[in-house]
């Protein structure tokens, strides 16, 4: 099982890289945007940050390079797509995930700790939270306000393609506790086949007992866990 | 060769924050006649081809796979035709 | 007919100045070399009425690898590696258009930075701002952290701290110094020198437009309602990236002499500096510039000051390799001219010569030494004395007040724009008396701050010069960190009025003071001055970002209390005053009386006493008594922690100057009970006063009298509500 972090100009890959290399310790390679052979890649993730300086739209430009025109053939034949933050606007840009962002309502970017809830505890990526479970992520994003018409949104419920929502501390799916005004305070989606995951909050950034804030870790200790290699969790995280 | 210009505005019935930001600050400096703010964008591309169908067709593509968000964004572009 | 002033005046030099020009050259410049000097002599390339005053610092100590003169500071903090940081302001700019120009600021001090061959780890931003009820200021303001976070957010480096104080004299000249800490292995350290005649000289990044022209001469005059705008530049945060990315490649691989970023008069002052450095002279052709506007003019070329432009000295055989590395990451390069060793500035348009000038002379600017004298306020604010000031009835409504005044409210409004947490470094965020960032592959830490009183500093200027890296130094200290070094920002008035000169003279002798005391060397720094609009003056504002060391960045601490049941200690004298103080200035309108005390040597002892403290785990929380006095010193402690205290206060007064008093050299800690025989000992050993003041626990904030009589009696949610709240509710 192999990892890949597209190394996009402008965004934070080496934080991604940092994670699986470091933390948990399992092979991963950096992968280039021109690049067009995805083989011996099993989960592949798209960073944080802001792609070519997120010019025209966020993550707009780096929809248009080789490398995400071969994710979704890679996505078809069942390999692991994470997009964090800006990867995920490059997701939703490339269609690979339904439903567009805008800016934040409050028009200013915004970086602080959120609740989430997991809504779907059965994807490649979410097998190590419970249903229902209540976690702490930082945010860091400026265009993370998910927009999706009706139809759309009911297809996304109804197929358990919710996989995180803003919430409170009690796990309450409030007004108040939707940082950038996402329709029903989504956090992030999967498609409906589960193998490719969206979301604007930051695991990578929860992931190391010294940041204070572990709950990051189990996304990418879940994904192992798919792939049927077991770790303890915290393991690696201590020198 | 054709000049386009190439406007880019939300969708009707998608909220514009920004828009929102501006009118109400329009009126909070008296200028109480403002109706409504939309706010979009404005590209002008430079189209080297001669036929007018052909480049409209051009156009077309390459606002709707590049240039606009057709999930938030409508758009509509002016195509004239010039020397250089 | 109106007689048309000639250039040189028009270009801001003085007649004195421009005879010397003539007697260096033997002849009458032309116009694009009277541009030239003009520049390369403006107070802000040559700091010319500064320079004598900042010979004051101190600038050697036992961590410093490079000190001022270089395009930023280098300090050692062991393994092998080292931290370059400066502070750099963006004063002008961002009055003009608030959101590109603090941007620039940003992108332009990250520059100074990686130069050195450092990579950008943090950003920090010193604002000073006049009243937010003005909503002129509202915009600037706003505009300003935007511009702050859209380029620092897209540049990938965490701002994580900063400081913000807020006052009238800001109204129509807002001050943003920027200050960024990189990272760098001593031997991949790179300076800015033109050296090796032969060499090639590199511009690369962004092309040359006719943006900025004159960025400098602006800065160095004063605003009035007819100074001409300049053209704004605007900032490309993700050009910045990628240049980045390509200097930190090619000067790993070893193909970069010399490398300088080409700020404030762009090209000329790039390319003068560095030849100055080298000894050397240089040619450049602006013909082989890459421009971006068409029918520029030699001058225009010269001193445009377009953002993103780097300025590389490389050796001929690496030309084509060096090329390689910038067309790898999209950045256009190009080389435009030689390395000379006839010491002379020579600037080519094509096979045509158009100027000519010794580099010395370009760089040995002429000093100015500017009448001082004492202003007449000073004497007569600082006899002022609180006998007559009536005492508040209701000192608990005087404690939301304060918390709620934008200079001691949370900044969270602020910071939650910034990305303060990329990079995966940040242990410590925005919000605390320092930043901590962990130093990945070791166990060390390093810790940051800004500070700087400016009312302190109008009302006492040599005494608020020592406070200032006094407070920077606590700060640290209560993290855990050992002050390495510092930067200074200088924001002043107009130099040339006496009673300005006067005010820059004393600060920097206070801060040269505290400096040498403490043991804080000074190894880089900027001066902003003619920060006056129609005639007024700014409040003497030096900035101190100053950064230390931590071993062991696990132990690190912040204010919050961390436990119910610890014991509230205050270690160093207290004595408070009301003089200078928040209190004074929002309860009672008042901006005067004598500035707190401060004692430079017990200054010192209460500091290695909290750090010690810190370093072997004695306490579980540390925090700075600053603006707001205890009382609100204390309640900063609470609302973090989520968690009240019962404080009896051992000490007599009147009771608004025991809350809200200010003092220096004063640290609240707390630690377990049974650790308190321990941290009395340690305090003892430092010979710094230490005095339980209480418990903490319960969700109210509880302080009572010597005669046990409640003065303050709050509950946190209270406090946390007007706190966290009060600079959102501008906006």
């Amino acid at each position: 099982m192999k990892f890949g972090v597209v190394f996009f100009p402008g965004a934070n890959a080496a934080d991604c890289f940092y994670v699986i290399d470091q933390l948990i310790g399992h092979p991963v390679s950096p992968i280039q945007p021109e690049e067009r052979e995805l083989d011996g890649f099993d989960c592949i993730v798209l960073p944080g940050g802001f792609s070519y300086g997120d010019y025209l739209r966020a993550g707009a430009l780096a929809a248009a390079t080789p490398v995400i025109e071969q994710i979704a053939d890679f996505a078809e034949q069942g390999g692991l797509v994470l997009g964090i933050g800006n990867g995920f606007q490059i997701l939703l840009n490339t269609g690979l995930l339904p439903g567009a962002m805008r800016k934040n309502e409050s028009l200013r970017f915004r970086c602080h700790d959120v609740f989430l809830r997991v809504e779907n505890s059965r994807t490649p990526f979410t097998n190590r939270y419970h249903q229902g479970e209540v976690i702490k992520y930082p945010i860091a994003h400026g265009e993370g306000n998910y927009y999706i018409d009706s139809e759309g949104l009911a297809q996304l419920e109804q197929n358990g393609q919710v996989v995180f929502r803003y919430c409170n501390e009690q796990g309450e799916v409030i007004p108040a506790a939707n940082p950038d005004g996402s329709v029903r305070n989504i956090a992030g989606i999967c498609n409906v086949k589960g193998n490719v995951l969206g979301l604007m909050p930051h695991p990578e950034r929860c992931s190391e007992e010294i940041l204070g804030n572990t709950q990051g870790l189990r996304l990418f200790l879940s994904v192992l866990d798919w792939w049927g290699i077991h770790t303890q969790e915290g393991v690696m995280t201590d020198e | 060769m054709f000049e386009a210009a190439v406007y880019v505005t939300l969708k009707k019935g998608i909220l514009d924050p920004e828009g929102k930001a501006i009118k109400n600050s329009l009126k909070s400096q008296g200028y109480d006649q403002v109706e409504e703010v939309t706010t979009g964008k404005y590209f002008l591309l430079k189209i080297k081809e001669r036929d007018r169908t052909a480049a409209e067709e051009e156009l077309r593509q390459i606002c709707e796979k590049f240039l606009v968000n057709m999930v938030l964004e409508d758009y509509s572009f002016e195509l004239r035709e010039v020397d250089r | 007919m109106s007689e048309q002033k000639p250039a040189w005046m028009e270009m801001g030099l003085s007649s004195e100045e421009y005879a010397k020009i003539c007697d260096i050259l033997g002849r009458e410049p032309n116009y694009l070399e009277t541009g030239l000097f003009a520049v390369l002599w403006s107070e802000h390339c040559s700091y010319k009425h500064s320079r004598p005053v900042l010979k004051n610092f101190p600038t050697e100590g036992k961590y410093v690898i490079q000190g001022p003169g270089e395009n930023a500071g280098v300090v050692d903090i062991g393994d092998g590696q080292a931290l370059v940081f400066k502070v750099e302001s963006h004063n002008h700019p961002s009055a003009v258009e608030p959101y590109e120009g603090a941007a620039t600021g940003v992108g332009g001090v990250a520059r100074d930075i990686f130069t050195m061959g450092a990579r950008p780890i943090a950003a920090l931003n010193s604002l000073r701002f006049g009243s937010l009820e003005d909503p002129r200021v509202r915009h600037l303001f706003s505009g300003v952290v935007e511009g702050i976070g859209g380029y620092g957010n897209r540049l990938g480096t965490p701002v994580v701290g900063g400081d913000i104080f807020f006052h009238p004299s800001y109204q129509g000249n807002p001050l943003v110094n920027a200050m960024c800490v990189g990272l760098v292995d001593h031997k991949r350290i790179v300076r800015g020198l033109a050296a090796g005649p032969g060499n090639l000289v590199v511009a690369a990044g962004a092309k040359t437009g006719r943006d900025g022209i004159h960025g400098c001469t602006f800065a160095s005059e004063e605003f009035s309602e007819e100074t001409e705008a300049p053209d704004v530049q605007r900032g490309d945060p993700f050009l910045e990236s990628l240049l980045i990315e390509a200097c930190l490649e090619l000067m790993e691989k070893g193909y970069v002499v010399g490398i300088q970023d080409m700020g404030a008069a762009g090209l000329t002052s790039s390319s003068a500096e560095m030849a100055g450095r080298a000894g050397t002279g240089i040619e450049i052709d602006v013909s082989l510039v890459p421009q971006r506007d068409e029918g520029m003019t030699p001058y225009e070329v010269m001193l445009s000051e377009s953002q993103e432009r780097m300025l590389l000295v490389i050796e001929p055989q690496h030309r084509q390799v060096v090329m390689d590395i910038f067309a790898k990451w999209g950045v256009e390069a190009a080389v435009v001219g030689r390395v000379t060793e006839d010491g002379i500035y020579r600037v080519l348009d094509g096979e045509i010569v158009v100027a000519e000038i010794p580099v010395k002379a370009l760089t040995d600017s002429p000093v100015r030494y500017p009448e001082q004298r004492e202003p007449e306020y000073y004497q007569r604010l600082r006899n002022w004395k609180p006998d007559d000031l009536p005492v508040p009835e209701d000192l608990n409504s005087v404690l939301l007040k304060l918390l709620s005044s934008p200079n001691i409210a949370s900044k969270e409004w602020v910071y939650i724009q910034y990305d303060h947490q990329v990079m995966l470094n940040t242990i410590v965020g925005p919000g605390a008396d320092a930043a901590v960032l962990r130093i990945k592959g070791t166990k060390k830490g390093i810790a940051m701050t800004t500070d700087g009183n400016p009312r302190y500093c109008y009302l006492d200027p040599s005494r608020g010069g020592a406070i200032a890296v006094a407070e920077a130094a606590r700060n640290l200290s209560c993290v855990g960190a050992e002050p390495l070094a510092l930067t200074d920002g200088l924001n002043f008035g107009n130099p040339e009025k006496p009673e300005i000169f006067w005010q820059i003279k004393q600060v920097v002798e206070g801060m040269s003071e505290a400096c040498r005391s403490l043991e804080i060397p000074v190894v880089s720094g900027n001066v902003s001055l003619y920060n006056e609009t129609k005639g007024e003056a700014i409040y003497p504002s030096p900035v101190v970002g100053m950064v230390g060391l931590l071993p062991d960045v696990k132990r690190c601490t912040t204010s919050a209390f961390k436990d119910s049941g610890d014991l509230v200690v205050l270690l160093g004298k207290f004595h408070p005053q009301l003089g200078a103080s928040e209190y004074l200035a929002v309860i009672h309108g008042l901006e005067q009386g004598e500035v707190p005390e401060i004692d430079l040597a017990e200054e010192k002892q209460v500091q290695l006493c909290c750090r010690e403290l810190i370093r072997e785990g004695k306490i579980k929380s540390a925090h700075d008594c600053a603006e707001g006095g205890l009382a609100v010193a204390i309640a900063e402690c609470c609302i973090p922690g989520q968690r009240g205290a019962t404080i009896n206060l051992p000490f007599a007064g009147r009771e608004d100057a025991l809350l809200f008093g200010e003092v220096q050299s004063c640290i609240l800690v707390t630690c377990t009970p049974r650790e308190l025989d321990s941290v009395l000992k340690t305090a003892e050993k430092a010979g710094v006063t230490a005095a339980v003041l209480g418990e903490t626990g319960g969700r109210h904030l509880i302080i009572r009298d010597r005669a046990e009589r409640a003065l303050i009696n709050q509950h946190i949610e209270e406090m946390e509500k007007v706190w966290r709240g009060s600079i959102a509710s501008y906006f």
